[in-house]
């Protein structure tokens, strides 16, 4: 009786296929995203209101797919990645050209990125394509997957859009890896890269190039492309321990920080919230990630384990690819910090993302034998 | 079973990359305390060095004013536009609307940026008023920064452009008091710390380092009225005359107080653009000439001092000329035998020199010398120069000769007038003042007397002679007042090292009023060249003006009221 409550709370929620855990992480990192980006947008109102706004879509869209079965999932995952692809090609073909990237699509009413689809189809592909062939998985097997995996990422980089291309390559590659993918392919896959690396470096754009060389030594060109690195590790540094306080970053306030309510915005919270700010930033990512793990680990198929493992750990390669390369642990990849950066689409995706992980958490009784 | 060991075989691979992800989670929060705790220090610095500036306050320059407190040099406040040209390259598009409010074209700013591309500031327009400055700061152009200066104005403008001299565009002193004062018209700049963003606007003050120290005010011994005075009478000779160039003093006889200085041709302080230097001498300081006969009292008076003449002495100049060796000295007729104060009425060179030659040469060079001849005045005025008096030791007999009569000796005007001042007050010499001072501090720098009163008095009678009706300065005489005064015609050197016969400096050298001189003041016209060239017709006119209106200025009373009506008579039909 005395868990009767709780019970029947979970029962409500389960009603309605959502993971309160989750959800409540999800509701504190968006809050705590709302709080620094008033500060890092110049306390401007209607930023935020955007930003809320798009955030009520995100979370409208994540109870939205929650609603939809695994299996269902499963079923569609074909057609999502067939038409995804599809468009992605289009994009390449007639697709408008933004900061001098092709990556919109426009469909008179609505203007949207093909590759955003596509986060979420390459992992439900390869998870259907995996737990439908037999483990662990054949060389065959693994070479199917690796071009599923390759043609999406080949064509989201044309655009080129590194970073986007980067996160979809890993989600179908942690698929691969939590198949039971044999670590000396793994191993081989790593050295393959080690080899390829100089022929990889000749297909960079320029920027690209720009990039890697300037994280190596961000000193090579302090006022060019080694500025946003070394604007936002002073930044970073001098928050200290306990920051300069809400609405005092002066790196931030004073524009010196670039890009600072989107890819940069980690750095206006270290300085202005300090390694502690930092810490409890990291702790609600960290809790969302061990949550779907959890999930993952008692998922009751192949399908539904292999789409949580890959969702979640995308998700980590996502802001751990951010932070790393904030902090110039990484080179500059344009991938914004999740719930927190401001803007859009990428944003309805991700809480989508999540909406399948609870989908797969309140779906496992039913499913259960 | 199998199934069973492939939920295993997952969940080992998720326990694998799950360990994975905590060591690189564990590398960003490593890296969160290298930056945050161990690197602070370093990037706080780094921060602020990026936000924090120290800024120039520009000082203000003292003023420079008149004995009576009128302005001659002001400071107002203008903005000089400078852009920092690696950001005004990025906003290229924007020029010609900062070329359009500077009324500058568009390739003459291209111009000033050329080859200074890797600099930090270049000045695009200097000085410009505040209302333009507010248009150019409303434009928010990338790069483009106002500064605060002071432009320098001399509200004068020609009259006192010599004395005063003027600043460079950096508010240095370049020329005159400008320069000679410097120090103490220029104030200590100060400097503040400010906080400002990226774009170099300031967004804060933070601290005051050092509040500027405005210069401080200048008070000059000049008379705006009487400067004015001597600026339009002499500009009015040197152009009647066709004059090469010309230049007057005016002093205050009994505290070497100069009141006035001019020069022709003269410059305008507030607008130099496309001067040439030659412009900016200032004649009656730097230049020399040979004084001629305004020099003639001061043998005179060292004949007196030697106790060998007295005023009735006769001197026998006839036949009106004699020869020294090859040379030969000559007046313009022959006198005949006369007392001393008609050697300085007819201006007799053979009278002077023959007294200057029974004279002993010591005595004579020291009485010249204490005259201030072949010295510094103690003005301080830069450039000044200090003529040139040779050693009596190197004398010969025409040496000793010529000198009686103002050649072989180089003065500048200042010089000139300021050894009248001895003839004019109680026979010592002070130092000549461009700072107003009063009695007290002038008779504290006094020397020891060089005449007695009796010569002083005997001599100015016999300058008073000159300026009577029959005497070569009569166009110097002023309404009610006795005018004491000298004129001279000198011939100007040639080039082949002897004497030009068609070209000479017009001077007159005097004071007024004569029963106790005030005012000194020496009058030099350079070659005039429209036929008139006596000093007694070309300076001496001006020598009236001047005066009789700086009389009247300084409301000194007439000491010979019974010539009121026959001095204009005379002076109508002179």
């Amino acid at each position: 009786m005395i868990d009767g409550g709780s019970n029947n709370q979970s029962r409500t929620w389960q009603r309605y296929h959502l993971d309160l855990p989750l959800l409540i992480g999800l509701f504190s990192l968006a809050l705590m995203g709302l709080v620094i980006l008033y500060s890092a947008g110049s306390q401007n109102g209607d930023l935020i209101l955007r930003q809320v706004l798009r955030l009520g879509v995100g979370f409208a869209a994540m109870f939205a797919v929650a609603q939809i079965t695994p299996q269902q999932l499963s079923r569609w995952s074909i057609w999502i990645f067939g038409v995804g692809t599809l468009l992605l090609i289009l994009v390449l073909l007639t697709g408008e050209v933004g900061k001098g990237a092709q990556r919109w699509l426009d469909l008179g009413l609505v203007r949207f990125q093909p590759s955003e689809i596509m986060k979420l189809a390459v992992p439900l592909m390869l998870a259907r394509f995996m737990a439908t062939s037999p483990m662990p998985p054949s060389f065959k097997t693994v070479i199917v997957g690796a071009i599923l995996i390759g043609i999406p990422t080949f064509l989201i980089m044309k655009q080129p859009d590194l970073g986007t291309s980067l996160l979809i390559a890993s989600s179908g590659l942690f698929v691969l890896l939590f198949a039971g993918l044999r670590w000396r392919y793994v191993t081989a896959v790593l050295g393959a890269v080690v080899v390829a690396a100089p022929f990889i470096w000749n297909l960079l754009h320029t920027y690209q190039k720009n990039r890697v060389l300037t994280f190596l030594d961000p000193e090579r060109d302090p006022l060019g492309t080694g500025y946003h690195i070394i604007q936002s590790k002073i930044a970073i540094g001098s928050g200290g321990l306990y920051g300069k306080g809400w609405l005092n970053g002066t790196q931030s306030h004073l524009d010196f920080l670039p890009e600072r309510t989107t890819d940069f915005i980690f750095a206006v919270a270290s300085e202005e919230f300090g390694l502690l700010g930092v810490l409890l930033l990291l702790t609600a990512y960290l809790f969302i990630v061990l949550r779907g793990i959890y999930i993952a680990i008692q998922a009751q198929d192949s399908f539904s384990r292999l789409l949580a493992g890959s969702l979640t750990m995308t998700f980590f390669v996502y802001f751990f690819v951010n932070i790393a390369m904030v902090s110039g642990l990484l080179p500059v990849v344009g991938l914004p910090l999740p719930l927190v950066s401001y803007g859009g689409t990428s944003m309805v995706t991700l809480l989508a993302s999540f909406g399948i992980l609870m989908s797969i958490q309140t779906n496992r009784k039913l499913v259960a034998t | 079973m199998s199934k069973q060991n492939d939920t295993q075989s997952h969940n080992k691979r998720l326990y694998v990359v799950a360990g994975l992800m905590s060591v690189a989670a564990l590398v960003l929060l490593l890296r969160a305390f290298d930056l945050h705790i161990f690197s602070k220090d370093f990037l706080q610095e780094e921060g602020a060095a990026r936000h924090l500036r120290t800024v120039t306050l520009n000082a203000h320059r003292g003023m420079i004013v008149d004995r009576h407190g009128e302005s001659l040099a002001i400071s107002t406040p203008v903005d000089s536009v400078w852009v920092n040209p690696s950001e005004f390259e990025s906003a290229r598009e924007r020029w010609p609307e900062l070329a359009r409010v500077l009324e500058m074209k568009v390739p003459a700013i291209a111009g000033k940026l050329r080859n200074r591309t890797e600099r930090e500031f270049v000045y695009i327009d200097r000085r410009i008023n505040p209302a333009r400055a507010a248009r150019v700061k409303a434009l928010d152009i990338p790069g483009v920064y106002l500064q605060r200066e002071y432009r320098r104005y001399y509200p004068a403008g020609e009259v006192t452009g010599h004395i005063v001299g003027f600043t460079n565009i950096d508010d240095k002193g370049q020329e005159g008091l400008e320069l000679a004062y410097d120090d103490w018209l220029s104030g200590k700049n100060g400097s503040k710390r400010v906080i400002k963003d990226r774009l170099g606007h300031i967004v804060e003050d933070v601290e005051r380092l050092k509040a500027p120290q405005p210069g401080k005010e200048l008070v000059l011994s000049i008379d705006r009225r009487i400067q004015y005075l001597a600026y339009r009478e002499l500009k009015a000779a040197v152009q009647a005359h066709g004059a090469h160039s010309g230049a007057a003093v005016v002093l205050d006889a009994r505290t070497a107080e100069v009141l006035a200085m001019v020069n022709q041709p003269a410059f305008n302080p507030n607008n130099r653009s496309g001067l040439r230097g030659q412009l900016y001498r200032n004649r009656a300081v730097t230049d020399v000439f040979e004084p001629g006969s305004t020099i003639k009292p001061f043998t005179i008076a060292a004949a007196l001092k030697s106790g060998r003449y007295q005023p009735d002495t006769v001197v026998d100049t006839s036949p009106g000329f004699y020869t020294l060796g090859e040379h030969m000295v000559k007046d313009v007729r022959n006198y005949g035998p006369i007392d001393l104060a008609t050697v300085i009425q007819k201006s007799s060179n053979v009278g002077a020199s023959r007294i200057a030659l029974s004279l002993n040469p010591g005595q004579f060079w020291e009485t010249f010398a204490l005259l201030g001849f072949g010295a510094p005045t103690g003005s301080g005025y830069p450039g000044e120069s200090h003529g040139t008096l040779h050693d009596y030791g190197s004398w010969s007999a025409f040496e000793q000769a010529t000198m009686s009569f103002g050649y072989g000796l180089s003065v500048t005007p200042l010089q000139l007038a300021h050894a009248y001042t001895v003839l004019a007050h109680d026979g010592r010499l002070r130092p000549v003042s461009f700072l107003r001072i009063d009695r007290e501090q002038a008779d504290e720098r006094s020397g020891d007397a060089v005449f007695t009163p009796a010569t002083l008095s005997a001599v100015r009678g016999m300058m008073e002679g000159v300026v009577s009706a029959g005497g070569t300065g009569k166009r110097a005489r002023i309404a009610g007042y006795r005018v004491a005064g000298k004129t001279g015609t000198v011939k100007k050197p040639n080039a082949a090292g002897g004497y030009a016969e068609d070209r000479y400096i017009a001077v007159f050298a005097g004071m007024v009023p004569a029963s106790a001189p005030r005012l000194v003041m020496v009058v030099m016209v350079d070659e005039p060249s429209r036929g008139e060239y006596y000093g007694g017709r070309v300076a001496a006119p001006v020598f009236a003006r001047v005066m009789s209106g700086a009389l009247r200025l300084l409301d000194i009373p007439p000491d010979d009221i019974n010539n009121l009506v026959d001095v204009d008579a005379a002076g109508g039909h002179a």
